[in-house]
């Protein structure tokens, strides 16, 4: 097996994916001659050409409005934007349109499209480079939302949303594009959307998670049992719409306990939804009340930006103050 | 100038020859040539100069790992020095982010400038945005956004406002070749035309949006064309000619000035340099097409024509150099010591006053900072 790192097993599903099947294009700003900003998409070009690599227009609604458009038509468009900063001007056709077409036309239409974009901060890029927006997707029917943490994962999810018949926002954590590597098969195979990964076993306490803030919470895990002697369950949850409520159910029947860690915005967080979830079916094992180790309820700043993220401090505060309640 | 070079409604074929104040060889056009003040051609001068060199400098500061991120706007001077020239004091710029020349020209320290590229303590911005994304409200500079093309209609709004109250501004918006795709490009020009608004959009079509070329953004022959669909002016004007510029712009803001409404300038130039310090423009253009462009400086020019003036001399340019570097490198030294800004100010101008759910964030944070130590380690 090849050792990759996030960016080169992205790649390598496309390259696989539209090797597989023609119907799969490519399109987006800079993704054609540049290979994308982050390279995600280097070499496609040559390989299959500029009616498959599509360098686009800046417009990020021409974007995924001509994707809809050719999904329609019965392609399978991978639309990249260069940020998940600069979605916003494709919410409209994002939320009201691609999650719509299923359900608004009774099931006659459909848009298999994957949206890819980096996300989330760490890179001193500042407010407009290091946004997490996955929250609003989430909010919105009819969309799938994955966000991986490791390479393994960025392959065989991105293989199985191309697959899929619904529309996936597919967020890439840049932060770990380059930092994270592992071994990746070269050959075809995917994992599961839907579906979390219990990355450690524990029984004290659930720490849940996903992206790039995996790295703090590991970190996190190691020292709580080196520290304390704590032992804290690790969940990526890998997909989060839709939610794998079994294997995070589970495991907080399993330790009475949960922390959950994320670094977009605290208020209407991904957190909010699961500490909602936690209640509604698992309120009588709980012993202690649901932590959430978030971002600030403020833009995301340039200088400051190791403030606003998690750290691994924050994150063993909480498990401590949890166990110990 | 009355030759047909502007493109009005009524003329459908776009002109696609630039205005062109300068020629090669350093004179001007006589018929042209705006015969400004000595003084001010010298501070035009000066301030492209010193507009090149900061940037350079900053560049290089990047490479060095002493600040996170730069712009440059090396090749594009004119475009930006001839077009904020031609407005007042008054006027207000809705800058994109590649013109640093704009708080140059209007006299905004170097060092307010440079604290920004570090976000410290004396940035005034607090180091909330990226370096570039400058804003000084002292200097009518509106804050800058990095997402591509929001500040067209922002700019038209405000535009727009000062008409309703009978402020006699104008406003001048920047945006590169690549916000013309963007729908608020296209909402601007409309609203703009609809409602007479005294704005200049100035497009700076320096031919790449970051790796793509104009003839993705647009299958039109120019951009200045555009303006005919939405019922107002264009023109595309020789965007390394500061004069050329100068002169465009000064007709469209006196005609946004007297009611006209807006005109679109095409500065037609060049990205000499990469399109930020995260780019490797060897990957998708030939280093032939940028030597070709290099040939075109537009500071060079400029200065051609200062001599032929007989304003400007060897010696003159030694010294401005020298001066020019020597207040950058002062200037660095300074602001290199300034600290970072204070972590509480994370949670100050969210809102106007602190709401009570991020108040309690902040404590919390700051209780956490008190004793971060023994949950880190
Ligand atoms: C809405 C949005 N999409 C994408 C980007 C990423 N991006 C930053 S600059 C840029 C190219 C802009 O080109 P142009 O408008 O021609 O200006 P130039 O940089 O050439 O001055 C792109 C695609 C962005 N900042 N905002």
């Amino acid at each position: 097996m090849a050792v990759m790192n996030m960016i080169q097993a992205l790649n390598d599903a496309l390259r696989l994916e539209m090797r597989r099947d023609p119907r799969v294009i490519v399109m987006g700003e800079d993704v054609g001659r540049l290979g994308g900003v982050f390279r995600v998409t280097v070499g496609l070009l040559d390989e299959f050409g500029p009616d498959r690599v599509i360098d686009t227009p800046l417009a990020e609604a021409g974007i995924i409005g001509t994707a809809i458009g050719m999904a329609l038509y019965g392609l399978r468009p991978v639309a990249e934007i260069q940020f998940a900063d600069f979605i916003y001007p494709a919410f409209d056709q994002i939320v009201n349109e691609l999650a719509k077409y299923r359900y608004r036309s009774g099931g006659q239409y459909s848009c298999p499209l994957v949206i890819r974009t980096p996300s989330g901060g760490g890179i001193r890029g500042g407010h407009y480079h290091s946004q997490s927006p996955e929250a609003y997707f989430v909010h919105t029917a009819g969309l799938k939302v994955v966000i991986p943490s490791n390479p393994y994962d960025a392959k065989g999810l991105l293989l199985a949303a191309i697959r899929d018949e619904d529309p996936v926002i597919f967020f890439e954590p840049k932060r770990i594009y380059r930092a994270a590597t592992g071994e990746v098969p070269e050959g075809d195979y995917t994992v599961p959307i839907g579906k979390a990964r219990v990355e450690v076993e524990g029984k004290d306490v659930t720490l849940i998670s996903y992206g790039a803030m995996m790295v703090e919470c590991r970190e996190a895990v190691q020292k709580a049992r080196e520290k304390w002697g704590i032992s804290v369950e690790l969940i990526d949850l890998r997909t989060l719409l839709p939610l794998d409520v079994d294997t995070v159910i589970q495991s907080v029947q399993k330790t009475g306990r949960v922390v959950i860690v994320h670094e977009a915005p605290r208020t209407c967080g991904f957190a909010a939804e699961l500490i909602a979830l936690i209640n509604e079916k698992a309120f009588l094992y709980l012993e202690a009340p649901p932590v959430r180790v978030t971002g600030f309820d403020t833009p995301f700043p340039y200088t400051l930006e190791h403030d606003y993220l998690p750290d691994t401090g924050r994150i063993l505060k909480a498990i401590y103050e949890t166990v110990h309640y | 100038m009355d030759d047909a070079i502007f493109i009005s409604p009524e003329v459908q074929e776009a002109a696609e020859v630039p205005l062109t104040v300068l020629r090669e060889d350093g004179r001007s056009d006589p018929d042209l040539d705006p015969d400004l003040p000595k003084e001010f051609l010298l501070r035009m001068y000066r301030t492209m100069v010193l507009n090149r060199e900061l940037d350079d400098r900053l560049f290089k500061l990047q490479r060095q790992g002493r600040i996170g991120f730069y712009l440059t706007c090396t090749g594009e001077e004119a475009a930006v020095i001839g077009s904020v020239a031609a407005l007042n004091d008054e006027d207000w710029l809705f800058p994109s982010y590649r013109e640093t020349g704009l708080p140059l020209w209007r006299g905004v320290p170097v060092r307010k400038f440079v604290a920004q590229q570090y976000g410290n303590a004396e940035d005034n911005v607090k180091g909330r945005q990226m370096p570039v994304h400058t804003s000084f409200r002292e200097a009518r500079i509106m804050s800058i956004s990095s997402p591509v093309g929001t500040q067209i209609p922002q700019a038209v709004g405000f535009a727009w406002a000062a008409k309703i109250v009978g402020d006699p501004i104008v406003v001048l918006v920047y945006f590169g070749d690549g916000a013309t795709s963007e729908g608020d490009f296209h909402t601007a020009c409309n609203f703009a035309g609809v409602f007479k608004v005294p704005v200049v959009l100035f497009c700076r079509n320096n031919q790449y949006a970051i790796s793509v070329p104009l003839k993705r953004q647009t299958a039109a022959r120019s951009i200045a064309v555009k303006a005919v669909a939405y019922g107002f002016e264009g023109v595309r004007v020789d965007g390394n000619d500061v004069l050329a510029v100068y002169v465009a712009t000064k007709r469209a803001v006196e005609k946004a000035r007297s009611g006209g409404g807006p005109t679109l300038i095409e500065a037609l130039t060049y990205r000499i340099g990469a399109h930020s310090t995260s780019d490797d423009p060897r990957r998708y253009r030939s280093e032939e097409e940028v030597q070709q462009w290099y040939a075109k400086d537009p500071i060079e020019r400029f200065r051609r024509y200062l001599e032929w003036r007989g304003y400007w001399s060897e010696l003159q340019q030694e010294s401005l150099l020298e001066e020019v570097r020597d207040l950058i490198n002062r200037t660095i030294e300074e602001v290199e010591k300034v600290p970072p800004p204070p972590v509480e100010s994370l949670f100050d101008d969210v809102y106007a006053r602190m709401p009570r759910h991020l108040q309690e964030q902040k404590e919390a944070y700051l209780a956490y900072l008190k004793e971060a130590d023994r949950w880190r380690s």
